[in-house]
């Protein structure tokens, strides 16, 4: 089974944006700046006009893994965990799987684009070749 | 800074102990912990009335909420159990897993004397982890309630282990710097010579290329002989004030240097650069603290939870540039025993056993008081020890 997150009022907003197909990201009206995992204060101004904003969902594979392993029941092997840098900020970046491709076929740099998978109540956001 | 400036430079080890290490060990967690901690106590010349300061890593912690991962038998018994296990009186204790690594137990140690606080101190590290593994068939915890904290970032993307993290790390230093698999081998590889000449070590036949090679991948690009082995086992040392030097039974190990810092994310999924790890920013805090240079240092214990993290910690502690370990390591000459830098001595976790960076510690001792047998680096009087990975590090630099 792929872990769930217990949602609440700091992360309902990325873990259930995908229920609309959008991917939330919390982002300072102030400056601009985007913040993830978010938090209530932007750690570049300190201001407080925090607020989950839809992205583009397009990025770029920062780096990958193939997980080999079955370390959990019910999940099928091998799958991809990734580090996604979205579009819009040279550090926003996500721990993600990269699915609708073979394995092999995932390479550093490749444009990807978000889709969501339920899990529980939640929408996790995963990646598949854009 | 000079010499004279720094806390740990008024601080020595002045005891050591290690219980068995083994995968089969039929001594409980708790009874392999008190003969680390006696052996160290004896080790100083001192008695249990004389210790009054306790530190470890993690503590008893039975699941993680911050950075530091947790699973069976990684925790060993909790400072408290310690105390009260050998009646000591304290001034000072703390474990936790909220610090740079597990060497910090060390560093608090070394705080706690240097302040005053104390006057000798117990440090230590013990796991279970094998008997733990072999009894538990629930490696990854899963919790009912869903994944809070930091982990809710990580596990809901099924990286639910320490070879994912790393190997994302791992791929992204491969791919910008060219580092091979075969260059990683060389840590598995060299590790394993060593092994076979330390009776403690648990895998000690021999291991060629072409079975790190064809062996079975755990996280791509990170195989089985990239990961360490579980063992039961602990380790202690006394750290005194090093006005205690002339009165001890065995040699006196100073600390030279310490480094801990944290220059980055806290976070293993949002660390900026994964070409690095805080042991860049650690290592550099450590040369900052002393006079002598990388080229000054005769063997080094460098964490190898994970082959790759002796990579990053050649890089870090600046044995080469940042990007050249793969090409430092190349054949394994430079690293081997009879090399101008020999690395992981004792064999190291991946073939001596997981005691998580307290293996290394005590094999640095022992090379630096000249007992370490078989496998001596001739003259040894400045060697480096570290640990961690990802946002985590600390990491000590010890001389006769």
């Amino acid at each position: 089974m792929w872990p769930i997150p217990q949602i609440n009022d700091d992360n309902r907003a990325f873990w259930t944006g995908g229920q609309d197909g959008e991917l939330l990201i919390a982002r300072c009206d102030d400056c601009g700046y985007y913040i993830h995992p978010p938090t209530p204060r932007c750690p570049r101004c300190l201001s407080e006009n925090v607020h989950p904003r839809a992205v583009s969902g397009r990025g770029r594979v920062y780096t990958y893994t193939i997980n080999e392993r079955p370390w959990s029941p019910g999940i099928e092997v091998p799958y991809v965990i990734a580090i996604v840098q979205l579009d819009e900020q040279s550090d926003l970046r996500l721990m993600t799987n990269v699915v609708g491709c073979s394995p092999d076929q995932v390479a550093i740099d490749m444009p990807v684009q978000v889709e969501f998978r339920r899990q529980g109540d939640a929408y996790a956001p995963v990646f598949r070749p854009a | 800074m000079t010499m004279a400036d720094s806390f740990e430079q008024r601080c020595i080890i002045s005891g050591i102990g290690q219980s068995e290490v083994g995968r089969r060990v039929t001594r409980g967690v708790m009874a392999l912990t008190l003969d680390a901690c006696i052996e160290a106590i004896a080790d100083a010349g001192l008695e249990p009335k004389d210790i009054d300061g306790v530190f470890s890593w993690p503590g008893a912690v039975t699941r993680a909420e911050g950075l530091a991962p947790s699973s069976p038998g990684s925790s060993g018994p909790g400072v408290h159990a310690v105390i009260d296990a050998l009646r000591l009186d304290t001034n000072w204790y703390s474990a936790g897993p909220e610090t740079p690594g597990m060497l910090a137990p060390v560093i608090h140690g070394c705080m706690a004397v240097a302040s005053g606080m104390c006057r000798h101190v117990l440090v230590y590290r013990a796991l279970n982890e094998a008997t733990a593994w072999r009894t538990n068939t629930q490696r990854v915890a899963t919790d009912a309630e869903g994944v809070t904290g930091n982990m809710q970032w990580i596990l809901p993307f099924g990286a639910f282990s320490g070879p994912n993290w790393m190997a994302l790390y791992a791929r992204r230093h491969m791919h910008e710097y060219g580092t091979t698999r075969e260059q990683i081998a060389q840590i598995s590889l060299n590790a394993r010579r060593n092994a076979a000449l330390n009776p403690k070590a648990v895998l000690t036949s021999e291991l060629t290329l072409d079975d790190y090679l064809s062996s079975t991948m755990i996280s791509d690009p990170l195989c089985l002989y990239d990961c360490d082995i579980a063992i039961d086992g602990a380790t202690a040392v006394v750290i005194s004030d090093a006005a205690y030097a002339p009165d001890t039974p065995n040699k006196a190990i100073h600390f030279e240097a310490v480094g801990s810092a944290l220059h980055g994310r806290a976070s293993w999924d949002q660390w900026e650069d994964m070409t690095t790890t805080a042991a860049m920013s650690a290592g550099g805090h450590l040369w900052s603290r002393t006079d002598l240079t990388p080229a000054d240092v005769d063997c080094a214990q460098l964490y190898d939870g994970f082959t790759v993290l002796t990579l990053y910690w050649l890089e870090g502690l600046r044995f080469c540039g940042h990007g050249e370990s793969g090409a430092f390591v190349e054949g394994g000459e430079r690293i081997s025993l009879t090399g101008e830098l020999p690395l992981a001595t004792s064999g190291g976790q991946l073939s001596g056993g997981r005691l998580h960076s307290f293996g290394h510690l005590y094999e640095a001792c022992l090379q630096l008081r000249g007992g370490a047998a078989e496998r001596q680096v001739p003259g040894a009087k400045v060697v480096a020890v570290s640990a961690g990975a990802g946002p985590l590090a600390s990491c000590l630099l010890l001389r006769t």
